[in-house]
């Protein structure tokens, strides 16, 4: 019952999504992992910024933003 | 400097005849520095690392018997991957890499309670460097309102250190901590961390390598080994001791290897760290069921809201320029009639000479001059360090970062940017929370073009100078200030992306952020970083503050007059004349002749100087509430062929010419202590003076052109 992927960027404020996958052998996402969001991971949306970017998500309890541009690499599974 | 494995003794087996080093880790937003301030009190001595500009913190904390023990504060990560100049700086103190700073005997980890997973990846690192570790448990009042149950007796079983839980805002767990840190025999970490299988052998291959060829303890070496794999680019700062061409050459051979097979190495380290954590976290983390919304999350609702979040930002803001201005006010004064007092009680006890002068003109006057403006630079340290500590910076760069993006810039760069309209020196500072080495250079280099309040002066004296009529309409003078302001701040963008664009481009990193819960200030430690900035600008422009305004007080005092000369006539006889003569070819086809260029050269000491210059050179009493005498000088100064000289476009002129010249020597003092060469202060100088010329030419000969 596994829902179709999404970009992590396509999300819909207030909903979760585990993450699915990284861009291939891609450093730049490094930091990210290390702060504990891993492939398997839940995120929650909570919000955008008033300009509609970055993004505000929660992850293991605390919160962090990215940019739109950014988690468009990423690929999430919502959560049903 | 490393020694032979085999002549270093193993930290836990020092010889008590001196007191252990600590390092004190930590993620940011965990309470680091108030703990740090906490242990230390006012026994801190701030530094830089040389070579980089990064803060060094060391302080003195006393063990149970008054012993004392030094603590090295380092600056705050999420992993010791590094990514900035301060996470290479805290990866190689740990490491031991750096000449400068003595390898630490011991660790002091502090850990955010209520984020205990992402926290204790950090820690986990740190097992890994085979020090004696004592993890801090800080705001355990926070965990408990989060609903989170923690088992300090059973994470400190666990991990088999010390683990003190402890409120480091007001002082709880302090004493427990004291007593710990005084063990002369800490244990060392029960870390049976098995590295994963496909990056097994590359770790012990690096880790004999670097045993054998770098001479590095093997406790260290395996913990080098497996940060050289997270390592992005390896970020090297100056000061750190550069790694042997076999060790780099058996990691690079493997890293290819893995990136031909598809091995993502880094990302299995990663995994298999989060997955022991998860295990420890599931053993010492009780969840009391699910709680709403927090108070932070109820803030976060209105403050980045997207129509109160604007509102919100805009009141902050408006608080913060109004009780700059309204609170420096009193200080201000007070230090302006104190520096005259003293320069007239030196008077007094002096003979009359050219000595008396140095210390009163020169020395008391110039330095007065800079002094004036510590009020105003120190409420805004103040401000900005309780934005920082209550957590609402990280909103405003939030909301402000899409804005940002635009010219190439992040969210961090507001502050600084909008804290450069009061002094772009706090604003300057302020930059260090920018990671980005390259966002944080292009934020220094364009901040001094928002227009700053010893600017205010010269906008008002030439506004009444060019409006003279008390009757035209107020509109007019507060378009022009605007104008005036506008100016810069679009010069400043306008930089800013053409800087991103050309000479500092490069493919953005990613910008993450943490968004910290909200707190209530900590005060003590505000006013104590507050008075560690203000203490640093004191210092490192404190020199060349001095020496300029000697410098300058010679050109504007030599050679003297003939005696019963009129100030009028001695400033237009001495160097600083001649030179505004020598000038006054250059600035002819702005509309300045070598009188205003004498003004110019003054500002160098603050811009604010050029009106009390202008009253010097034409002859005019003034003071800051009455302008009208200097305002008539000026209307009746005239070119040696009887033009008038400050026509209401040579007016505009000067003002633009305001707006986007480098005549500040604190400022260039303060981005040479940032940006650690002249380099940059020089470039910066060059490029803001040469486009204040270019625009001041093409305004001024326009003007002439259309007849004004």
């Amino acid at each position: 019952m596994a829902s179709t992927p999404i970009k992590l960027s396509e999300l819909a404020v207030g909903a979760s999504a585990t993450v699915l996958q990284y861009p291939q052998q891609d450093a730049t996402f490094l930091r990210l992992r290390e702060m504990g969001l891993l492939v398997g991971t839940r995120v929650t949306l909570v919000r955008t910024a008033p300009l509609g970017d970055p993004l505000e998500l929660k992850v293991r309890g605390y919160h962090l933003t990215l940019r739109k541009g950014d988690a468009a690499h990423i690929l999430v599974e919502p959560a049903p | 400097m490393a020694l032979p494995s085999h002549i270093a003794a193993p930290p836990t087996a020092s010889p008590a005849a001196r007191a252990p080093v600590y390092a004190l880790v930590g993620n940011p937003n965990c309470g680091k520095s108030t703990l740090f301030n906490a242990l230390t009190g006012l026994k801190q001595k701030v530094g830089n690392y040389p070579g980089v500009t990064v803060e060094k913190k060391v302080g003195t904390t006393y063990s149970q018997h008054g012993q004392p023990i030094t603590v090295i504060d380092l600056p705050g990560t999420y992993s010791l991957a590094a990514r900035s100049p301060d996470e290479a700086v805290t990866r190689d103190v740990l490491l031991g890499r750096r000449s400068d700073t003595a390898q630490p005997d011991r660790v002091l980890c502090i850990v955010d309670a209520a984020n205990l997973e992402r926290n204790l990846y950090l820690v986990h690192q740190i097992l890994d460097l085979g020090r004696p570790v004592i993890v801090v448990l800080n705001m355990m009042d926070l965990a408990v309102q989060a609903g989170l149950n923690i088992r300090v007796a059973r994470l400190e079983k666990e991990l088999g250190i010390p683990v003190i839980a402890c409120e480091a805002v007001n002082g709880k767990g302090l004493v427990e901590l004291r007593l710990a840190m005084s063990r002369p025999d800490l244990p060392l970490a029960r870390h049976a961390w098995g590295v994963p299988a496909p990056i097994a052998p590359a770790v012990s291959e690096i880790a004999a390598s670097l045993v054998e060829n770098d001479l590095k303890l093997p406790l260290i070496a395996r913990a080098e080994a497996l940060l050289l794999l997270t390592d992005q680019d390896s970020v090297r700062v100056s000061g750190s001791v550069p790694l042997s061409a076999r060790t780099t050459e058996i990691l690079q051979s493997w890293q290819k290897r893995w990136a031909a097979e598809g091995t993502d190495w880094a990302g299995i380290l990663v995994n298999s760290r989060y997955e022991a954590i998860g295990n420890l976290a599931t053993e010492v983390v009780l969840r009391a069921g699910t709680v709403g919304p927090t108070a932070s999350d109820k803030i976060d609702a209105v403050v980045t809201h997207p129509v109160w979040g604007w509102l919100v930002l805009g009141v902050v803001m408006t608080l913060l320029f109004v009780s700059i201005f309204t609170l420096a006010q009193a200080p201000m004064d007070w230090i302006g009639t104190h520096t005259a007092l003293l320069a007239d009680w030196v008077k007094g006890h002096m003979p009359a000479g050219d000595l008396r002068d140095l210390i009163t003109d020169g020395a008391i006057g110039g330095v007065g001059s800079i002094v004036t403006f510590l009020p105003q630079i120190m409420i805004l340290f103040f401000f900005i360090g309780l934005l920082e500590s209550t957590g609402y910076m990280a909103r405003a760069a939030f909301i402000m970062d899409r804005l940002m993006s635009r010219v190439g810039l992040n969210g961090k760069s507001f502050i600084p940017l909008l804290s450069s309209y009061a002094c772009a020196i706090p604003g300057i500072m302020a930059t260090r929370t920018i990671e980005d080495a390259k966002d944080r250079l292009v934020t220094i280099l364009v901040a001094p073009l928002m227009s700053c309040s010893a600017r205010l002066p010269v906008y008002l004296l030439m506004i009444a100078a060019l409006l003279p009529n008390d009757r035209v309409s107020l509109v007019a003078k507060v378009g022009i200030m605007l104008l005036m302001y506008t100016l810069g701040t679009a010069g400043a963008f306008g930089f800013a992306w053409l800087f991103k664009r050309t000479l500092l481009k490069g493919a953005p990193p990613l910008m993450i952020m943490e968004l910290p819960p909200y707190r209530l200030p900590g005060v003590r430690d505000v006013l104590l970083q507050m008075l560690e900035r203000a203490g640093i600008f004191l210092r490192r422009a404190g020199t060349v503050i001095l020496g300029i305004s000697i410098v300058l007080w010679f050109l504007a005092a030599y050679p003297k007059a003939p005696a019963g000369a009129t100030p009028t006539q001695q400033l237009a006889q001495s160097f600083a004349g001649r030179a505004g003569h020598a000038l006054e070819p250059v600035i002819k086809p702005l509309g300045f002749d070598w009188q205003i260029g004498i003004g110019l050269i003054s500002s160098f000491a603050a811009r604010e100087v050029f009106v009390s210059t202008m009253g010097v050179v034409f002859n005019a009493e003034s003071s800051e509430e009455n302008t009208a005498p200097l305002r008539d000088a000026l209307k009746a100064a005239r070119w040696p062929d009887g033009r008038v000289l400050f026509t209401p476009l040579v007016c505009l002129s000067l003002m633009i010419f305001y707006v986007f010249a480098m005549q500040c020597m604190s400022t260039i003092a303060v981005v040479r202590r940032e940006t650690n060469s002249w380099r940059w202060p020089l470039f910066q100088t060059l490029y803001m003076t040469g486009t204040a010329w270019i625009l001041t030419f093409i305004v001024y000969q326009t003007g002439r052109a259309l007849g004004f």
